[in-house]
């Protein structure tokens, strides 16, 4: 293995333990500096020792407990100039080893600080991703296309409040927890967005995304296996990752309808119609009605459920997206509404329905109406909307895609 | 333990023209007296009270070496403080717990801000 990979490789495995251990240690010492610091010392001892020594077995608990003695350093150190200092750090937890079974892991109490309302909802993402994602300021900067300093800047006043204001590092109680959850919910879906929509597929970290805010929304899912909406959001990510690899080919976008679904990945799929499913079954024995992400996760599973594209149910999709409506009106659901209007009752009822839709600034909407302008062989505007959607957008798939339909354009007649 | 000011964001509609015999305004008095009771009785008041309207302030300022006094803040401003607690609670979730019900009883906007600990102890 070259110098490079294995770096390549410790670098993964910090990332993938990152979460744990900033966790892990915020709760012991009731301080995210020092969990941050301590976390970031034990990389750079792991990348001192392991080329040497070999990645350890159980390379989490290595770079624990190297964290956790750098942190105790740390902590000695000041404490020998103040020990208010430490009564301060120790108080932030009362109740620590509380027998409370699955729902006893600390990055979830970490996921209920970094999303806690409290913080500016740009600083809750910033912070998920930091201290749970472990990427560093300069990948989420890139992400946010935001540059470095600034999200430096976002990330260190959010952990100086959470400090200053005393942000409990606990899971919220009952009467909280559902409020609390949306907000939780909300950060892991733009997460997944980030990694999924964003990307133009080249950028590696982006994959990371999508796998990471999987990840954490099981870990949510295992707190609350009752709430239908955390179910909604899991199942809705895994319907969606699903089509990944078929989603972009040769450096370019492909849209669902000529996607190569035997390029789905069917297990994810299997899980996440099983989840939808439960939650029919749930709703139908009388639970709260489906909110955003469940309504979303089923208009997925209608999706995934069509072996072949022209196989779709388009008028259940249409049916659900009028109840997104009514729980989500915003014009962006009105928009994707249009679409699946669009196979019902053509693309022309569609495109009076963008009409009326103020998202002129968004690349979506001009490429929805570039598409519906196209099929009823209005070409010149349809032109023009597509030059709109490739301004409007930086992702190099999309635009790829984009480029080529528009190109196919035949050219206009007279005009 | 930490101490939080609990600020009242008022505007002059709270001033002028004040019904005081308006039934809802006896509540608002009656619910923020009861909830003053309970941060007593909880052990999380430290100080608290309502102010006069704005128009009763004074500014005083010996920044440049003279005392200058004033009528009154300079800026004309729409909102103003009206009103304020200062509560020990153990986290900010308890502040914010406790602010929601403030709020609620003196039918005002709260805004949720830590007193600034022993500067030596950061």
């Amino acid at each position: 293995m070259t110098a490079d990979s294995l770096t390549a490789r410790i670098e993964r495995v910090y990332r993938d333990e990152h979460g744990r251990v900033v966790a892990s240690l915020a709760r012991r010492f009731g301080d995210l500096d020092i969990a941050e610091d301590a976390a970031g010392e034990a990389l750079l001892a792991a990348l001192e020792r392991w080329p040497a020594d070999g990645i350890p077995a159980n390379p989490g608990g290595w770079l624990t407990t190297t964290a956790t003695r750098r942190a105790i350093d740390r902590i000695r150190r000041e404490n020998q100039r103040d020990a208010k200092h430490q009564a301060a750090a120790m108080i932030t937890d009362p109740t620590p080893h509380e027998p409370t079974g699955a729902v006893e892991d600390d990055r979830l109490r970490l996921i209920f600080v970094c999303c806690h309302p409290a913080l500016a909802p740009e600083a809750r993402v910033a912070l998920t991703l930091r201290l749970l994602g472990g990427l560093t300021v300069a990948e989420i900067a890139r992400a946010f296309l935001v540059p470095e300093t600034t999200m430096a800047q976002r990330i260190t006043r959010a952990k100086a409040k959470i400090k200053a204001a005393r942000i409990p590092f606990r899971v919220p109680n009952a009467d909280d927890v559902a409020d609390r959850r949306t907000a939780v919910l909300a950060v892991l879906y733009l997460v997944f967005n980030e990694g999924y929509l964003a990307s133009g597929g080249a950028d590696p970290i982006r994959t990371d995304l999508t796998a990471e805010a999987i990840r954490l929304t099981r870990t949510v899912r295992e707190l609350l296996p009752d709430d239908g909406e955390v179910a909604g959001l899991l199942a809705l990510m895994l319907l969606i990752e699903a089509r990944r690899r078929s989603r972009v080919a040769g450096g370019e976008l492909v849209t669902l309808d000529e996607q190569d679904r035997g390029g789905w990945d069917r297990v994810l799929i299997a899980e996440g119609h099983a989840l939808v499913r439960e939650r029919l079954t749930a709703v139908a024995d009388g639970g709260t009605p489906p909110g955003r992400y469940q309504l979303l996760a089923a208009i997925n599973a209608v999706h995934t459920d069509a072996r072949d594209a022209r196989d779709t149910d388009w008028n259940q999709i249409v049916r659900l997206y009028d109840r997104l409506q009514l729980v989500e009106p915003t014009a962006i659901v009105a928009l994707n509404r249009a679409v699946a209007v669009a196979e019902v009752d053509g693309p022309d009822v569609a495109l009076a329905i963008t009409d009326r839709l103020d998202l002129s600034g968004y690349h979506a909407w001009h490429a929805t109406r570039a598409d519906l302008l196209r099929r009823l062989g209005r070409g010149d505007e349809a032109r023009r909307e597509y030059d709109a959607a490739i301004a409007a957008t930086e992702n190099s798939a999309e635009i790829g895609y984009l480029t080529r339909r528009r190109d196919q354009l035949r050219p206009q007649q007279g005009a | 333990m930490a101490q939080y000011l609990l600020s009242v964001v008022g505007t002059s509609a709270d001033y002028d023209d004040v019904d005081y015999t308006d039934p809802a305004i006896q509540q608002m008095f009656a619910d923020t007296g009861k909830f003053n009771d309970q941060l007593q009785a909880d052990g999380h008041w430290v100080f608290g009270g309502g102010l006069t309207n704005i128009t009763d302030a004074t500014m005083v300022d010996s920044t440049g070496g003279d005392v200058v006094v004033t009528d009154g803040p300079f800026a004309e401003s729409k909102e103003f403080l009206a009103g304020f607690w200062i509560i020990e609670a153990a986290d900010l979730d308890a502040a914010l717990k406790l602010a929601a019900a403030g709020s609620k009883a003196c039918q005002g906007k709260v805004e949720v801000r830590p007193l600034q600990g022993d500067p030596t102890a950061e």
